[in-house]
């Protein structure tokens, strides 16, 4: 195995320039995110009774950090899968015929993927803060929010990758989004506090990475962690690294 | 030392030989060819030759390096176009080079330098920040082309480069190829189009079910085969052959539908002789056609049938592939 930056950094320019030749998919994805900022946030802070989330924050505050991870999460499995799409319409040949090995491939995937969600999750944090009218971080607590959010989003890219390198047919696309990408997300506590959910949907929700990802971007962005930041950035971390160690060995065990 | 130098190469799939034990080599310079029908096995052994699928017995040299033990080197010094599409098309022509040229450890100066040439070089200048999802199939192909020349690999793979493209833009793709043949840097290329084979490879392998029938310039492939060929079409076909090999014009007719081909030394002489056995025998004959033997005659003698036959939809599926967006 040998890493080649240069070949890393050619995987990661095409996913950034693709990125922006395309930014009408980027209105699109941020859509959805928005929507549910609005409709929920908005919707629910005037049904729930005063104190339905910790910390005396307004529903749709506490929601803003579930809602970031909610846009990195899409975004990032998203790009990961879309390595099935490159199977599909052939560029997948072309970069696996280059004098690179394949973890340099996996690499630059991941990088860029990672570099697209962030951008998108970052837009939503921002326009999420004037939407709500939640008081602005410090820059410190922005810094490490950021920290966050790059490993999450690696994390989340690269178990893109390896979902597709064992499926590798453009058939089950929508099928992970809905089958795995969804429950992710509504088995979190990115929309219901953990404390106020019942024993089992409790129980899942701990075994969720999604979990510790919104708690630590909750504790960063408002104060309102509740299972401790380093234990948060422990499973982010951790999850990341075994991802891409399984992507990488997936993605080099496919053929062409 | 031969650019390329196979020995028995095979590949199975699941016990089903795609590609049978072949062994050829091929000259520095050379513009050699392989022409095969569909499912022949010309993008497999293209494959096991860019390193993408390994062999199952059999071992092969591209520009000296081992395709097995040696992947890398190998990859550094060919290009190649592939049968499928692989450009990126939500990415500008110039982007695509450029992403191929570091992904080949190109420095900028030397990308910027070479994308100008080989831009010039397919005559796609013009475009070059354009998207390549508004190019048609024909300046796809020249810019797939373009990108396996990028590197200035020593030899170039092109497999089946003008699979549906219409006959001026073949035409086009013939005379890039020419000129590359030229400047010195050996080509394989792949084919099911005879005339592809015969217009433009110094050497032409035909292959079918895996296995090379037969090896060598299309002049003297041609000249395997007798002097002429007369082709005849009638109502009954089986029967004006048998008629014709009774009498002992020619030996061995080969039936393609309704026209039957014969060998013969003198075309010119046999004709007639053909023609009255055929009325003879009171079969209708409904045109009859004397020439020179091609490829086609060359392969349908060695495979047993004709390539055509086999084709068209093969071909059609792959124009609708390539024509559909990303
Ligand atoms: N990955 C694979 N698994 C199983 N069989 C395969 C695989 N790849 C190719 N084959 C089979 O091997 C044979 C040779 O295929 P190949 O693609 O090399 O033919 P080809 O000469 O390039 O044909 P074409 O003109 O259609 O491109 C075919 O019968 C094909 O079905
Ligand atoms: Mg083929």
């Amino acid at each position: 195995m040998a890493i080649e930056p240069v070949k890393i950094y050619a995987v990661w320019l095409r996913e950034i320039k693709r990125f922006l030749n395309s930014k009408s998919r980027m209105v699109g994805s941020l859509a959805m995110p928005l929507l549910f900022l609005v409709a929920l946030g908005g919707g629910f802070s005037s049904f729930l009774p005063a104190g339905s989330v910790p910390g005396g924050v307004s529903y749709s505050t506490y929601l803003l950090p579930g809602i970031v991870a909610m846009t990195i999460l899409f975004t990032s499995i998203f790009s990961g899968v879309s390595i099935i799409w490159d199977r599909e319409f052939g560029f997948l040949k072309e970069m696996l015929a280059a004098p690179t090995g394949r973890e340099n491939i996996v690499f630059g995937r991941t990088l860029g993927g990672a570099t697209t969600a962030i951008i998108q999750g970052l837009m939503i944090l921002v326009i999420g803060l004037v939407i709500t009218g939640a008081p602005l971080p410090s820059p410190l607590h922005m810094a490490g929010a950021f920290v966050f959010m790059s490993f999450l989003s690696c994390f989340l890219v690269a178990v893109g990758i390896a979902i597709a390198s064992t499926l590798q047919e453009v058939e089950t696309f929508q099928l992970v989004m809905n089958l795995i990408v969804m429950p992710l997300f509504f088995l979190s506590n990115a929309l219901i506090p953990i404390e106020k959910m019942p024993g089992i949907l409790k129980g899942v929700t701990t075994l969720n990475p999604i979990t510790y990802a919104v708690d630590g971007l909750r504790d960063l962005m408002i104060g309102q962690g509740t299972l401790g930041l380093p234990l948060d950035f422990a499973v982010c971390l951790v999850g990341f690294i075994v991802a891409l160690a399984v992507a990488t060995y997936l993605f080099s065990k496919t053929a062409i | 030392m031969d650019a390329i130098v196979v020995d028995r190469l095979e590949k199975r799939f699941n016990g089903f030989t795609a590609v049978d034990k072949i062994s050829f080599s091929v000259k520095k310079g050379e513009l050699f060819g392989f022409l095969g029908p569909n499912g022949a096995g010309k993008s497999t052994t293209i494959y096991m030759l860019t390193t993408l699928l390994s062999p199952t017995s059999g071992s092969a040299k591209v520009n000296g390096f081992d395709v097995g033990t040696q992947a890398d080197d190998v990859r550094k010094s060919i290009g190649i176009v592939f049968q499928d599409p692989t450009v990126d098309t939500r990415l500008s022509a110039y982007d695509n080079l450029d992403i191929h040229g570091m992904l080949y450890g190109m420095d900028g100066p030397s990308r910027k330098a070479r994308i100008r040439e080989v831009m010039e070089l397919i005559e796609l200048s013009d475009w070059q920040d354009k998207m390549v999802k508004t190019f048609s199939g024909g300046m796809r192909r020249r810019l797939e082309i373009a990108r396996g020349l990028m590197h200035t690999p020593n030899i170039l793979f092109l497999d089946e480069p003008t699979l549906g493209l219409d006959p001026q833009t073949r035409r086009h793709i013939w005379s890039y190829i020419e000129k590359l043949k030229r400047q010195g840097i050996t080509i394989m290329l792949t084919t099911h189009y005879l005339e592809e084979a015969d217009f433009l490879c110094d050497r032409v392998a035909i292959v079918d079910h895996g296995a090379i029938k037969v090896l060598d310039t299309p002049k003297r492939l041609k000249g395997m085969i007798g002097g002429n060929v007369v082709r005849v079409s009638s109502s009954e076909p089986q029967k004006l052959a048998e008629v014709v090999k009774r009498k002992g014009f020619a030996d061995k007719p080969r039936m393609d539908e309704t026209v039957v081909s014969f060998d013969v030394k003198d075309g010119g002489k046999a004709l007639p002789k053909i023609l009255e056995a055929a009325i003879g025998a009171g079969i209708e004959v409904e045109s009859i056609e004397l020439r020179v033997p091609s490829l086609e005659d060359v392969f349908i003698h060695y495979t047993g049938s004709s390539i055509r036959s086999e084709k068209g939809a093969g071909d059609m599926m792959m124009a609708m592939r390539r024509s559909r967006g990303y």
